[in-house]
């Protein structure tokens, strides 16, 4: 199928009929994906959204339940958003983050049902990347600019107008609200085209990395690669696939709600007991479990990399650690351990 | 679906200071109906979220046994925002209680074993659900030989005063307490824990040796323990880490990649051995 860039808004203001739409937008310079008002707002010409668009299913704050408590007992009431949305213009990267998160919010014992009430309501509508940033390693985590994972509609770019893939029924219905037309021969050797075009030029290697974590926690290595690192955690809270967080009540007396907010392992407070003890006491132990998090831990649990290559911690990283070159260091090291 | 965040509303009838310090308050609280009782089945070892509605919530260990019917009871220290509010509750008051959670002792595999149970201070909680579910009269005969060893740093801290004098008085249970130095009153066994299992010397044969105390007192009971011809697999121990959502999903209790709410609290020493030392 084709829709035209020409036709974009108002198959978005079509949508707004039956879904809640997310759409990048740029606001304060930065690209970000926000419930849209207009189908106009949506801009096309972006390399990715500063913050993923995971917040739509985990939001960075959202409330739990409300309470009150009075004489005859506890009164709750709980807040599941049930309702249809629609992300439009997810990257692949961003689609695979979601399916990891997946496997958070429904593990071999427990259901979120905030998280995955959304999951099933949302549709997410992709379109690849013709140019990957220069930050960008999906290709190296199992990705590509243009993986369909996860994705109920992948949009390929071919100048003024895109190839659409309906990967799933979900997809199909959308597309009900969109003005296509089949695409000819010449669109599907144009998308061909671009696909085959779009280079990720950064690379890691994952090649025996997992073994290698599997026996090097107590080596020396983890000493001096998180020593430049000063645990800020804007690399968690700009990962995709991060989802640690805090609960706390907030309340006046016994009438309040619990409320839950992203929360960051780089913090010396997410893991201190109330003894003082603290099992990561310093940023050499929170920064080797993040790492161990996403290619080791993660791996054990899901079969998984918990990683999908959008280079958001590179970006943002205030004192320049580059996951790229940290992988490349662990790879490189000689096993010494310090124990 | 079934919310896991939800908690229970349960009424405290009890608000019991259980230590001579006072920072330790035992709380009993009272199930609201039948069907939330049976929503709440537990065995020995798990744990549960308390909450102050206002406050917040925390994890502790389950205290009671569920041969205790209608209640459960934590014994919680003062420590932060959430364990002050709740001693400073009176009785009568609502709170709320998520769980059951974590895995448990596991009592189907300890049945027809001779079991040593081993405990230090405060960490005595859920030792004492597992010792009141085997002494239980339904249960007694599943399981062998019960050696319970249990110290405090003076009389005035050790948990449970009247039913230690109960189990004192029973012929089915082997109960030895001890305390750290010799105090007035106390005609009792003086002594840190490590050395007092080595003089008990508890036979290995047949046995699951459960120990639960500040890390201090299992780093020196493991090699006594060790002696005695405990294999790792025959330990078994219960980690607390901090938690928040108690499900596996929070990210901050992970050892490796158990997480200590959802995998654990209780694993044996052979699992432990495998794992980080993050806890």
């Amino acid at each position: 199928m084709i829709i035209t860039k020409q036709d974009i808004p108002n198959f978005l203001d079509s949508l707004k009929n039956n879904y809640q739409v997310f759409a990048p937008v740029k606001q304060d310079n930065y690209t970000m994906f926000k419930a849209i008002t207009s189908g106009s707002d949506a801009i096309l010409d972006y390399s990715n959204s500063k913050i993923p668009p995971k917040g739509i299913l985990f939001p960075q704050t959202e409330e739990l339940f409300s309470y009150k408590v009075d004489k005859q007992g506890a009164h709750l009431e709980e807040k599941i958003d049930s309702e249809q949305k629609v992300i439009f213009g997810i990257r692949p990267c961003d689609a695979k983050s979601i399916a990891l998160l997946d496997n958070v919010f429904n593990n071999d014992k427990y259901e979120d049902p905030y998280y995955l009430t959304r999951r099933e309501n949302t549709v997410l509508v992709g379109i690849g990347c013709n140019q990957p940033q220069s930050t960008c390693f999906c290709t190296s985590v199992e990705g590509g600019p243009f993986d369909t994972t996860n994705l109920d509609l992948l949009l390929v770019d071919i100048g003024d107008k895109y190839v659409v893939e309906v990967l799933t029924d979900k997809g199909k219905k959308v597309l009900t609200s969109a003005a296509c037309s089949d695409a000819s021969e010449a669109d599907k050797q144009a998308a061909a085209k671009t696909k085959e075009s779009a280079t990720v030029v950064s690379k890691v290697n994952l090649d025996g990395l997992k073994q290698k974590l599997d026996s090097n926690f107590y080596d020396e290595i983890w000493d001096s690669i998180s020593e430049k690192c000063i645990g800020c955690a804007a690399c968690t809270y700009s990962c995709p696939t991060c989802h640690c967080f805090d609960i706390v009540d907030e309340a006046k007396d016994c009438d309040g709600c619990r409320v839950r907010n992203w929360d960051s392992c780089m913090f010396p407070e997410f893991t201190i007991h109330g003894s003082g003890h603290n099992p990561r006491p310093s940023g050499k132990e929170r920064f080797r479990n993040r790492v161990m998090h996403k290619f080791k831990y993660f791996i054990d649990v899901n079969n998984a990399t918990a990683c999908v290559g959008c280079g958001r911690c590179i970006q943002n990283c205030p004192v320049n650690l580059d996951i790229r070159e940290v992988l490349a260091d662990i790879q490189g090291s000689e096993a010494r351990s310090v124990s | 679906m079934n919310n896991p965040y939800l908690p229970l509303p349960m009424k405290l009838v009890k608000n019991f200071t259980e230590t001579e310090d006072k920072l330790i308050h035992t709380f009993t609280l009272e199930f609201q109906s039948e069907e939330d009782e049976k929503s709440f089945a537990y065995t020995p070892g798990q744990f549960a979220e308390l909450c102050v509605f206002g406050k917040g919530e925390a994890p502790f260990g389950i205290a009671s046994s569920p041969t205790e019917k209608g209640q459960l009871k934590f014994s919680v220290a003062k420590v932060g925002v959430v364990s002050t509010a709740l001693h400073l509750m009176e009785e009568g008051a609502t709170v709320g209680v998520r769980g059951p959670l974590g895995n448990s002792f596991p009592m189907e595999d300890l049945k027809g074993k001779n079991l040593v149970v081993i405990g230090g201070g405060f960490a005595f909680t859920t030792l004492r659900a597992l010792s009141t579910y085997i002494l239980h009269p339904d249960n007694r005969a599943d399981f062998g030989d019960l050696t319970v060893i249990y110290g405090a740093r003076n009389p005035g801290l050790l948990l449970y005063k009247e039913e230690l004098a109960e189990w004192e008085g029973r012929s089915d249970i082997n109960l030895v307490q001890t305390i750290d130095r010799p105090a007035d009153g106390w005609d009792g066994r003086v002594g840190f824990i490590p050395a007092v299992v080595e003089e008990v010397a508890p036979s290995a044969e047949n046995t699951v040796a459960i120990i639960c105390g500040p890390p201090v007192m299992i780093k020196f009971t493991m090699p006594v323990l060790e002696k005695l011809g405990f294999k790792p697999e025959q330990t078994i121990m219960s980690l607390e880490n901090r938690m928040k959502c108690g499900i596996g999903m929070c990210g901050r209790c992970n050892v490796g990649s158990q997480y200590v709410c959802k995998d654990g609290p209780v694993f044996t020493r052979s699992q432990l051995l495998e794992l980080p030392n993050e806890y």
